[in-house]
């Protein structure tokens, strides 16, 4: 089959692979119709995110059609499923309590040494992410592999487009998970930092839950124009002092609920962003922190930070004190996926929500790589790059 | 008063001790001793102790999950013959008796003279609530050919404390999930981790 393998620091490739096998009872084969590629994709192409071999296939964004099944497998040929990004068994004490991301055993037992390490306990596996989190091809290829296919995968009623069902995968839930971690209370003020995919999808989400005023805060002007769309207010942090913008807007108080949706790659010319850079570069520190920190300055008293940014290492010059004084609470955490899929699903087929407007660029999985160059160098325009293996290559 | 004086031995198992006479008080633990390398871990499984008892006490189904060890006969009711992969495409060879069998708590083992890796250790299953069962290995054994067979072990990455962590981890895959998790695409790929 042909795969998008990642070589290196921006050299991604389509070349041709072995096509995956049933391997263990509960497994099934997807032929995959959509496949998207994720702002955190763009971490692997930096090069941010260690543990990546030469090789590996990308892409935990898809959805297809079931081709194969094992025998404990409850999926039936011929169905059309979205699969979502973290790898549950549906068995152990944390999928009991729909922590699907930290379950015990959807990571194989010898990568699980490599995140016992680094984090203390070892989380779920996720589809093409580095060995860390399992070492798992993903799918940006024509097939993939889906274990516990009983589990994770949920089929799409007919009558519905990939287009409409494909961010159930991972980016609606992490929005949606990242506004509910605001707990969100009638009257409240909800900012919110990156207005990329998931940003969108969390302004969108924290709207849906009752928030008064949202406030997005991006430098692209078009991200900026669709969060307005929702209802959203908006920062230009390249145009307006962020902090003085979200102290004004809510009459000196602060938000109530910030949402840091950037991570580890901020952009801008801070001076805590620019030595977080000149760190990084030289390995004395791993993440670029600088929406966190000022999400957490920013948020009112006794506040909610909520965090689906993904961070992956150490950090320097953290506003401990800040957080502590001022008693905020802060939830983070990769997304919960199968928890929420049935109930988003729900909300597409009603029609509260609309995930279409987010893309802006279809391409055969063959152009997989000329895809990952245009998302990362123009995110303005580009804010979400949708791969279909059978569509034709332009000319 | 917080108690102060460092002659109270704490409450973190004698695997982790930092240094003094745990080697010693695990041996105690033992009905009988062979070895003088400690390893300990614990793993909480979501299933009842019975059955995950009932599935180690069959010592050759044990290979399912245990990555290095190829086959155990059991030679009688108390006695098995172990074969376990050693650095280099070799093998090592023992002979286990069962020195103490008590139904859904524990089994403990030292292997019999002439071994080429002395061993024994014990499994205990507790109950743990909701969270199902812990279940804990402590075993000792003598490393081959002494600090370098350790560090030929280590190399191969098959030094026993390491080892030990990743069988229990897919002990607990394998009961829980009833599969062993793997991220290989195919079947080449399976062996190949296999073979490792």
């Amino acid at each position: 089959m042909r795969a998008l393998t990642w070589h290196g620091k921006h050299d991604v490739r389509v070349e041709t692979v072995d096509d995956p096998e049933i391997l263990n009872p509960r497994d099934a084969i997807i032929r995959i119709t959509s496949t998207a590629i994720c702002g955190s994709d763009l971490h692997l192409y930096d090069g941010y995110i260690p543990t990546m071999q030469v090789g590996d296939i990308l892409g935990h964004e898809f959805m297809g059609e079931v081709v194969e099944t094992g025998p404990g497998s409850t999926l039936e040929k011929g169905q059309r499923v979205v699969v979502p990004f973290t790898i549950a068994c549906g068995s152990c004490y944390h999928c009991g309590k729909h922590q699907y991301s930290a379950c015990d055993n959807g990571n194989p037992a010898d990568n699980q040494d490599i995140a016992q390490f680094l984090y203390g306990q070892p989380m779920s596996g996720l589809f093409g992410y580095s060995h860390m989190t399992g070492g798992y091809a993903g799918g940006q290829a024509e097939y993939v592999r889906v274990p516990f296919s009983d589990v994770g995968p949920i089929v799409v009623p007919d009558g519905l487009e990939d287009e409409q069902v494909l961010f159930l995968s991972d980016i609606l839930p992490t929005g949606w998970q990242a506004a509910e971690y605001a707990q969100i209370e009638p009257g409240d003020t909800v900012a919110v930092w990156g207005c990329g995919p998931v940003g969108l999808f969390a302004v969108q989400s924290a709207l849906l839950m009752g928030a008064e005023r949202v406030i997005a805060i991006d430098h692209f002007p078009h991200r900026l124009e669709l969060a307005r769309r929702f209802g959203a207010e908006t920062i230009n942090f390249e145009k307006s002092d962020t902090y003085e913008a979200l102290m004004e807007m809510t009459g000196g108080i602060g938000p109530d609920a910030c949402i840091d949706a950037v991570g580890l790659e901020a952009h801008g010319f801070f001076l805590d962003n620019v030595i977080d850079q000149i760190k990084a570069s030289t390995f004395l520190g791993t993440d670029r922190i600088h929406s966190i920190r000022q999400a957490i300055i920013a948020c009112r008293k006794g506040g909610r930070v909520s965090m689906p940014a993904v961070y992956g290492g150490l950090v320097d010059k953290f506003p401990l004190g800040a957080f502590m004084e001022k008693g905020l609470t802060l939830r983070t955490g990769q997304t919960h996926v199968q928890h929420y899929m049935p109930a988003l699903l729900n909300a597409i087929v009603e029609g509260k929500i609309d995930t279409t407007f987010l893309i802006s660029h279809r391409l055969p999985l063959e152009q997989a790589a000329e895809g990952y160059k245009m998302f990362h160098g123009h995110q303005n325009e580009v804010t979400k790059v949708v791969l279909k293996p059978g569509m034709a290559a332009a000319a | 008063m917080p108690d102060t004086r460092d002659d109270i031995r704490d409450d973190a198992p004698l695997t982790t001790a930092k240094h003094g006479d745990a080697l010693d008080e695990a041996k105690a633990a033992l009905v009988e001793d062979r070895g003088d390398s400690l390893v300990g871990r614990s793993v909480t499984i979501n299933r009842p102790r019975a059955e995950l008892y009932a599935f180690w006490r069959d010592f050759a189904r044990l290979p399912a999950f245990m990555e290095n060890v190829e086959r155990v006969d059991m030679l009688d009711e108390r006695t098995s013959h172990w074969v376990v992969k050693a650095p280099g495409g070799r093998t090592v060879e023992w002979d286990a008796v069962i020195t103490e069998d008590r139904p859904g708590e524990l089994i403990a083992w030292a292997s019999t003279e002439g071994a080429d890796v002395p061993n024994s250790g014990r499994i205990d299953f507790r109950d743990a609530g909701e969270r199902g069962t812990v279940v804990t290995a402590t075993i000792l054994y003598d490393p081959p050919a002494g600090l370098l067979g350790k560090l030929i072990a280590r190399m191969f990455q098959r030094e026993p404390a390491i080892q030990a962590r990743r069988d229990l981890r897919r002990f607990k895959q394998l009961m829980e999930t009833g599969e062993i998790a793997t991220a290989a695409r195919n079947r080449r790929e399976l062996e190949e981790e296999e073979e490792g």
